[in-house]
């Protein structure tokens, strides 16, 4: 009987790059820069790392398919490595395949690298991708805002909210997220905004504008994970520990069947009702201190929160515009910037969420730190971490949660 | 030619597809007037213009959607604009209309007269049914006149073995053959090249189209005095001076098609028949014409399905939107290159492979419903979509072309790349149950609601201009 993955496997360190327009770097420069940092972080020769994972999604915009892109960039002494990829998700799928090495006692101590180099292809923008040979000849050539955009209008006519209010809520998730970014040197975007800058942004695709997207970025981020002896022997007192990791993918109701309402995504409150229980976690809304999840679009976010089941049905928007996900607020969303100020390297997001709880939760989050309800820092941090489109995706959730020393 | 001793086939149903988007004469005027000065006769009524993702192929599908019948013996696909020189259009028409592989098909082209010689030939072969299909979408030149008068459109006519709810019998016909080049258009050139009307009026028209109706009339032992609908493809005022010289000034001609849409070209003698047969009563003789190197002529009687059929054509007719812009007309049209940026640059490259073993979901729109959990799906897959079921190859073929559907979700995307911006698209639910991401086509910002019913066209996809091949799939149009 599998007993779930809680606290078998800690976060020895973590790096990430500066996100943004990063033109003088390509993605083996990013992953220099994200791994520098974890190994330095982590206190170990680089040669310890027994196995490594790669999470990148456009390769055909950079790398090139496989794995052999991080083992060269890094030099790795010909250990193994593996390519992974699930869409936007592609960053916790990275992670996951380190833990469950080292969990399943296969290796000792593990590197998770998620990277995107965007910026190479000459235009703003998100490249046209093919979406496979049969899919390409009958679905709509549809953008990513375009696909999640359609949350909006499904939403509002399910819970009766007027499109206008149901914007000021957008508005403020994305106004939120750039008070956040301010804070953070590592962001791509650190300006702030007002909520009616994103009412009046030129239309993106109905009814996003501009500045309910998130923009287009380059980063790395990877995690160096080990046992929790392994890592006390390194000198560790506290110590992140992934206490769960769960994923949920469409399997075609989405996209064909009538029973999905198209206002929701069908997978993450699966991923996490079995998050939540692997991690033994009763009430999310009391017991999770901070959030870092999918905001590709403003809308997506606000639709999250249900999901993930920290607002009631059609509660979010009021719950977003009291406040209760600001950075003062009764749980913490997006506290580094979130894919919206941070930025969305793809295969780096998940990782990047990572990041952020456990700088939170060791309490070296700089001006950003949080201090929880009872006045210590935060212990339990969860990741939303989204691959796809409403219609079909993959939803990976993460929790973290410290072992003090 | 004496009047055949036996009938010659009658028309069983009729259908018609005039493009939704009109654009005002007056406004082609206002582009181009500095240019060419058109007369103020020729600047009244709008053209019918087909939208980006129409062409002679999908007018046609739509036209012959509307001859509510069983499946036709033979289908006749006739057009002087069509996509492919060599693809067969009359089976790809066939497989789009979901009829099997037994059909009989007959590409015609290269004349005016290519609907009315397919009438012809089907009304011959009396003792089978044939769905004939005229369509013609075409191109003309800024400032030109035929830009003024030409249109696009669609007629579709089932022919079939005489019976007494046809709309009417074909009683006889006639045909001459003239190599008279009043216009013409070789292959791969885009537009026609036109002589001069009043030489084409006078040595072709008034000279051969009386004489070959005369003897038609003659040979029907039918006098002209008593034809009552004259459907002659011409404009109004040669139109007069032909029925005069015919005897026919006393038969009732359509205004409506040529006001509201235009010459199309093939379709147009089938349309003037179709506004014929929409307006006669039981017993009218209605005689049709067809121009092009030569004349058809056909005398029908109208039966007693005539008046009593859904009027296709008027229908068609009434369902318009006006195209408020002639720039943006000559863009869908192909005639302005305009920079849609480099997200119009993707790669459109077809896996043929693919959508021949797929070509029944992609041409008909068939999906399957699981013989198990009666799960409506597109597409149709070896494991059953409902959670609840997820049976292993129980689904049935389904069609969902004739389904109806409501809009779950949708947005109007100004990023992606559109010929008419923005992209609608959005998850259609289909009424027996079902789900599809679908773009929405014949709609404007603004336009689509949730909730919104549709019902499902069969349009232009994309095209692979650097391959030369354009693609097709079903989209949802506001019903």
């Amino acid at each position: 009987m599998a007993s779930g993955i809680k606290d078998k496997v800690v976060i020895a360190g973590m790096g990430c790059s500066r996100f943004g327009e990063r033109w003088s770097c390509g993605a083996d420069d990013l992953m220099v820069e994200a791994f520098e940092e974890a190994v330095a972080d982590a206190g170990i020769e680089r040669d310890r790392i027994d196995a490594a994972w790669l999470g990148i999604f456009f390769d055909e915009q950079s790398t090139g398919k496989s794995s052999l892109p991080m083992s060269m960039a890094l030099r790795l002494p010909n250990v193994p490595t593996t390519r992974v990829e699930n869409l936007c998700a592609t960053g916790t799928e990275a992670l996951r395949g380190a833990v469950y090495a080292v969990a399943a006692g296969a290796c000792d101590i593990a590197l998770a690298m998620g990277v995107e180099k965007l910026k190479d292809t000459g235009f703003g923008g998100l490249p046209e991708r093919t979406k496979g040979t049969f899919e390409d000849l009958y679905l709509p050539s549809s953008t990513a805002p375009g696909a999640f955009a359609q949350l909006a209008s499904a939403y509002a006519e399910r819970y009766g909210i007027s499109m206008a209010d149901l914007r000021r809520a957008m508005a403020h998730v994305s106004c939120k997220s750039h008070e956040n970014a301010a804070l953070n040197p590592k962001a791509h975007l650190r300006n702030r905004i007002t909520e009616q800058q994103v009412l009046d942004a030129p239309a993106v695709s109905y009814p996003l504008g501009v500045l309910d997207c998130c923009g287009v970025s380059d980063g790395a981020a990877c995690a160096i994970v080990t046992t929790p002896q392994i890592a006390r022997s390194l000198g560790k007192r506290d110590l992140v520990s992934v206490q769960a990791l769960q994923l949920a993918p469409s399997n075609g109701v989405e996209m064909s069947h009538r029973s999905w309402d198209g206002a929701h995504t069908l997978t993450t409150p699966l991923a996490a009702r079995r998050a939540y229980a692997e991690a033994g976690i009763r009430d999310p809304r009391v017991q999770i201190d901070l959030i870092e999840v999918h905001d590709c679009f403003s809308i997506t976010e606000l639709v999250l929160m249900e999901d993930l089941g920290f607002s009631d049905p059609g509660r979010a928007p009021s719950d977003i515009l009291d406040g209760r996900y600001d950075r003062a607020g009764a749980i913490p969303c997006q506290v580094d910037g979130g894919l919206k100020c941070f930025g969305h390297p793809i295969g780096a997001t998940g990782l990047r969420m990572a990041y952020e709880i456990y700088l939170q939760l060791l309490g070296r989050a700089g001006d950003r730190q949080l201090h929880a309800r009872s006045g210590r820092g935060p212990t339990i941090g969860l990741t939303h971490n989204l691959g796809g489109i409403p219609n079909r995706n993959i939803a990976s959730v993460s929790i973290l949660g410290l072992i003090a020393a | 030619m004496k009047a055949s001793a036996t009938p010659l086939g009658s028309v069983l149903s009729v259908g018609a597809h005039v493009p939704r988007l009109r654009l005002p004469r007056a406004a082609i005027a206002e582009a181009m007037a500095w240019a060419n000065p058109p007369s103020r006769a020729a600047v009244r009524g709008s053209r019918a213009v087909a939208n980006w993702d129409e062409d002679a192929l999908t007018m046609g599908v739509e036209a012959a959607r509307c001859c509510r019948v069983p499946s036709p013996q033979s289908l006749y696909f006739c057009s002087t604009t069509s996509p492919f020189a060599d693809r067969n259009e009359a089976v790809f028409l066939g497989a789009a209309l979901g009829f099997p592989e037994e059909l009989q098909t007959l590409n015609l082209g290269s004349s005016l007269r290519a609907g009315t010689n397919g009438l012809i030939a089907a009304a011959r072969r009396a003792d089978t049914s044939t769905l004939v299909v005229a369509s013609d979408a075409r191109l003309t030149r800024a400032g030109s006149p035929q830009e003024l008068s030409y249109g696009d459109g669609a007629a579709a006519v089932l022919l079939g073995p005489s019976n007494p709810a046809a709309l009417a019998s074909i009683v006889a016909t006639r045909s001459i053959g003239s190599d008279f080049v009043d216009h013409y258009r070789m292959n791969g050139k885009d537009f026609d090249y036109a002589l001069e009307e009043r030489w084409v009026r006078d040595e072709s028209l008034m000279k051969r189209v009386p004489e070959v109706i005369a003897q038609l009339l003659l040979d029907a032992g039918v006098g002209a005095d008593s034809v009552k609908h004259f459907a002659i493809p011409a404009s109004a005022s040669t139109a007069a001076r032909i029925a005069a010289a015919c005897g026919l000034a006393g038969a009732r001609r359509d205004a409506s098609v040529l006001a509201e849409c235009g010459d199309a070209g093939a379709a147009l003698p089938l349309l003037l028949l179709i506004a014929a047969l929409e307006a006669a009563q039981p017993g009218d003789w209605i005689l049709a014409v067809g121009i092009g190197q030569g004349v058809d002529a056909l005398l029908l009687r109208a039966q007693s399905g005539a008046g009593a059929a859904e009027p296709a054509l008027a229908r068609s007719l009434q369902h318009r939107h006006e195209e408020t812009s002639y720039v943006r007309y000559l863009s869908h049209r192909g005639l302005l290159d305009v920079d849609f940026g480099m997200r119009a640059e993707r790669d459109q490259r077809t896996a043929h492979s693919v959508s021949y073993r797929k070509r029944d979901a992609l041409n008909a729109f068939v999906g399957g419903r699981c013989a198990r959990c009666g799960t409506v799906q597109f597409p149709r897959s070896r494991i059953c979509v409902n959670p609840d079921c997820r049976v292993t190859d129980a689904q049935e073929p389904y069609g969902l072309a004739d389904s109806r559907g409501r809009v779950k979700t949708f947005t109007e995307d100004w990023q992606a790349y559109a010929a008419r911006p923005p992209y609608v698209y959005g998850n259609i639910e289909f009424a027996e149950g079902g789900n599809l991401l679908m773009e929405v086509t014949d709609i404007d910002a603004g336009e689509l609601k949730v909730n919104d019913a549709v019902r499902f066209v069969f349009r232009i996809k994309d095209e692979d201009r650097p391959r030369g091949f354009r693609r097709y799939f079903w989209k949802a149009a506001k019903a």
